[in-house]
């Protein structure tokens, strides 16, 4: 019953996506000059109501499914094909639950029922825009919702029964029975299809030609809401990688990582451009161009992980035809909105004009070297899919992406410990030039100071001082302010600009810094790195509920402290079989200590039993990812600092609006006027 | 049934054999020279696992990249450079292994398209500001920017 319950409302749901794409159009279809005619206004208008509450009641029933196919993989109903595919009954709980979306089927489901509940949320506590407006986005929104639904009902059914229940299941991928995949995808989904919403807002006030601050301010919640789950999605998926996968690297430019990258690039920019939109009125069409480019790489995302086209760990489907039908969805969507972008961006209106040497200039030129470092990014990530078709097989990984990337990043970084500082509109640099010296000051000593130390990569040397000025020059714009005075959103950006250098620190600081010991030891053997002392104790095999492993006991120990137990493990999964590698990390406040055990290494002279010890210390590299949560804290400060703002200023008009009725009561008292 | 199981018993005998081969002395074992093995290291993290899923031999524990790991590890020792070793293993493997790709006939757009894009931006900065020159005092960074 389950099964099908989930895949009625499924169906429902996309009928409910017809209804809403289509009343949203027809409320769009009497032009500002009423060329229907009365009648046909009224008429037009009295179809546009069932778009707002199609949309709530299509959030009901999309996440109804997937609370459906969350319960049958809580209960293991195996005669559900995509239980029995990946999930087993001797799985811990928390893993049976999580592997609903371990899968390509559940994972979509997932993304369509994020998208419908967005949508949701927008038609049901959005007011502030014009009707047609709203009309329009809600148009947009059921279109794009209708082709996910389509390509989960005909192409991924994830409630398919099988004809003969199985008496167990083929279990889930060991790497993914982690915790990691509880956090780590959600995150990455709702920041994903949150920009869906930013999408079919910047195509409704396209279609409507309604670009104005006003939408802006509508708009802006809806980016950064979505950016900030983008980037504790990122955050969390490179801390997952990096103690799950077992070679201490944090980021790898996989293809799978890009593709939630480049949204987080595109999304960073649009970010910064609504915000000058809102403020400053300026920056029209590129705001819109950077909604459309978001989504798109949102989509691109979606299609390169969920269609095989890659085959890494994180494309657990392999399926050409799925392949085509995602990605005729993003020539539909992305075509499309380009080509309502080419027909009505000319009859959108310049914005207001700023010089260079403003605040707009300074977000001008950083959304510019974004955009360029996801070009770069966009262009290392596709090339090597585009050569292999034509049987020319080429790898493009970190020596390629950490220079070209470098060329946009370095500037980009100088711009935004500046650009904060200046004025809007207009601005002498003149008048900060104390600030630009000193910043320069700090830059060119860290480099010297470190170069002295140790003999280092350019980039490393770059990457430490520039992180270092940062960090100071993220404060400066709240010098000579009163400090309770200054805004939520001022200290949103603080914290994020902060939260930049941070993460910036950890990854220069990693890669600069890093010590590694691989040893093959005895129990009782001890070696050392970066200052600590490594001891192996023993090694034993330990059980699991679905595995065995090999489990180390090594103590570490720094200095004189006391010694600090390491168990890492080999462990075997038996269904399906696979090995896996479990680290072993101890955290300090200045890095972190790595450790794995490996396979047997033979015997020693004396006929030991020797282990591959690997051990790495990793100065500061968890900055990386307190770094990436401040961004993200940053991004909260400033949605709570806006809704702040405007529910001040309603209650204000709401008050003023009162006192304007009570003054009229007076006036209509015919009471003198009060004396000055 | 029985053919199956003696299908894979043959594949699988061949599998055991070599993963129960020991691994070569420099798969799993540093270089003494502390100078030589951040060489080495640096290296092995630009080249491709051809048995694994985007990992360097430096990240894997496949018996191939150990065995790779070991070939960059002796020829370092043995005086090659690194950019010998890696045109070596190019030579043997293709340019697939190697995730620093090299300017070629097929990869030149890699290199090209970030240069265009470099000039572009430059163009359009300075375009901007020539024009704001012409303008006067008042700034055309406008909307299209």
């Amino acid at each position: 019953m389950i099964a099908e319950l989930g895949l009625a409302a499924l169906w429902l749901s996309a009928a409910l996506a017809v209804l809403q794409m289509v009343s949203g159009a027809l409320g769009l279809r009497d032009g500002p000059d009423g060329q229907n005619g009365p009648d046909g206004k009224a008429r037009a208008q009295s179809y546009a109501i069932y778009a707002r509450p199609a949309a709530v009641v299509q959030a009901f029933l999309a996440v109804l499914a997937f609370g459906l196919l969350l319960y049958a993989f809580a209960v293991t109903d195996l005669s559900i094909k995509l239980v029995e595919t990946n999930s087993h009954s001797a799985k811990p709980f928390i893993y049976k639950l999580t592997g609903t979306w371990g899968n390509h089927e559940g994972s979509m489901l997932l993304w369509v029922a994020v998208l419908a509940l967005s949508g949701g949320l927008l038609a049901g506590l959005e007011r502030r825009l014009p009707e047609k407006t709203m009309s329009a986005t809600l148009a947009v929104q059921g279109f794009v919702a209708l082709g996910f639904y389509a390509f989960l009902i005909l192409s991924s059914n994830p409630f398919e029964r099988l004809p003969v229940a199985p008496l167990e299941g083929s279990g889930l991928n060991p790497l993914l029975q982690d915790i990691g995949l509880a956090i780590h995808p959600p995150t990455l989904y709702v920041g994903y299809v949150g920009l869906s919403i930013a999408f079919s807002l910047c195509m409704g006030a396209l279609i409507t030609r309604q670009v104005t601050p006003e939408f802006a301010k509508v708009l802006r919640p809806w980016v950064l809401g979505a950016w900030v789950f983008l980037t504790f999605g990122i955050t969390a998926g490179s801390y997952w990688a990096y103690y799950e996968l077992g070679w201490g690297g944090w980021w790898f430019w996989d293809p799978v990582e890009n593709a939630s990258l480049m949204p987080w690039l595109a999304a960073t920019a649009l970010l910064h451009s609504v915000s000058v939109l809102a403020a400053r009125d300026a920056l029209r069409t590129w705001t819109i161009m950077l909604g459309v480019l978001a989504f798109s790489m949102s989509m691109l995302g979606t299609f390169l992980v969920r269609s095989g086209v890659l085959t890494s760990v994180h494309a657990f489907a392999v399926d050409p035809e799925r392949g085509s039908f995602i990605l005729a969805l993003l020539g539909l969507y992305i075509g499309g909105s380009l080509a309502i972008f080419a027909v009505r961006a000319s009859s959108i209106a310049e914005g207001t004009r700023f010089t260079a040497t403003s605040r707009e200039g300074a977000l001008v030129f950083n959304n510019v070297m974004l955009s360029a470092i996801l070009a770069i990014v966009l262009l290392g990530t596709l090339y090597p899919l585009l050569t292999e078709a034509f049987d020319v097989r080429v790898s493009v990984g970190p020596p390629y992406f950490n220079p070209a990337g470098a060329i946009f990043a370095i500037p980009m970084f100088a711009v935004m410990a500046v650009g904060p500082l200046l004025r809007w509109k207009n601005d002498n640099p003149g008048r900060i030039q104390f600030e630009l010296k000193a910043l320069l000051a700090i830059v060119i000593a860290v480099i010297a100071l470190v170069a002295i130390l140790g003999d280092y990569s350019v980039l490393s040397l770059l990457g430490l001082g520039m992180a270092i000025a940062l960090a100071v020059a993220a404060f400066l714009p709240l010098r000579g302010r009163v400090l309770r005075r200054v805004p939520l959103a001022t200290w949103g950006m603080v914290m994020a600009h902060f939260g930049v250098a941070v993460s910036l620190f950890g990854m220069a600081s990693e890669s600069a810094f890093t010590t590694e010991r691989l040893a093959a030891m005895a129990p009782g053997d001890a070696t050392d790195t970066g200052g600590w002392t490594i001891q192996l104790e023993e090694v034993s095999p330990v059980a699991g509920p679905n595995w065995t492993a090999m489990e180390a006991r090594i103590m570490a120990s720094r200095g004189d402290e006391e010694p600090t137990l390491l168990t890492p493990q080999a462990r075997n999964f038996w269904s399906p079989p696979q090995p896996t590698s479990e680290s072993a990390l101890i955290t300090r406040w200045n890095g972190q200590l790595y450790a794995v055990i490996g396979d047997r290494a033979g015997v020693d002279a004396r006929g030991r039993e020797r282990w591959q010890i690997r051990v790495w210390w990793k100065p500061f590299v968890t900055f990386i990812w307190y770094g990436g949560v401040l961004i993200a804290m940053g991004g909260i400060l400033s949605i709570a600092g806006r809704v702040r703002v405007d529910l001040k200023r309603r209650n204000a008009k709401k008050i003023a609006g009162q006192r304007r009725a009570d003054l009229d009561a007076l006036d209509e008292d015919k009471l003198p006027e009060p004396a000055e | 049934m029985r053919l199956v199981i003696a299908l894979l018993a043959l594949i699988a005998a061949p599998l055991a054999a070599q993963n129960a081969m020991p691994a070569a002395p420099y798969a799993y074992t540093q270089l003494d020279d502390p100078a030589l093995e951040a060489q080495a290291t640096e290296l092995m993290e630009t080249l491709r696992c051809l048995k694994c899923q985007s990992q360097s031999i430096n990240d894997s524990d496949a018996p191939m990249a150990g065995d790779m790991r070991h070939q960059v590890r002796a020829r370092l020792l043995a005086g090659e450079s690194p950019e010998q070793i890696r045109s070596w293993l190019i030579t043997r493997y293709g340019d697939y292994v190697s995730y620093q790709p090299e300017m070629s006939a097929t990869t030149w757009p890699l290199f090209a398209i970030p240069l265009v894009l470099v000039a572009l931006v430059g163009l359009a900065l300075l375009g901007r500001l020539r024009r704001r020159a012409d303008a006067g005092d008042a700034g055309d960074m406008g909307d299209a920017a």
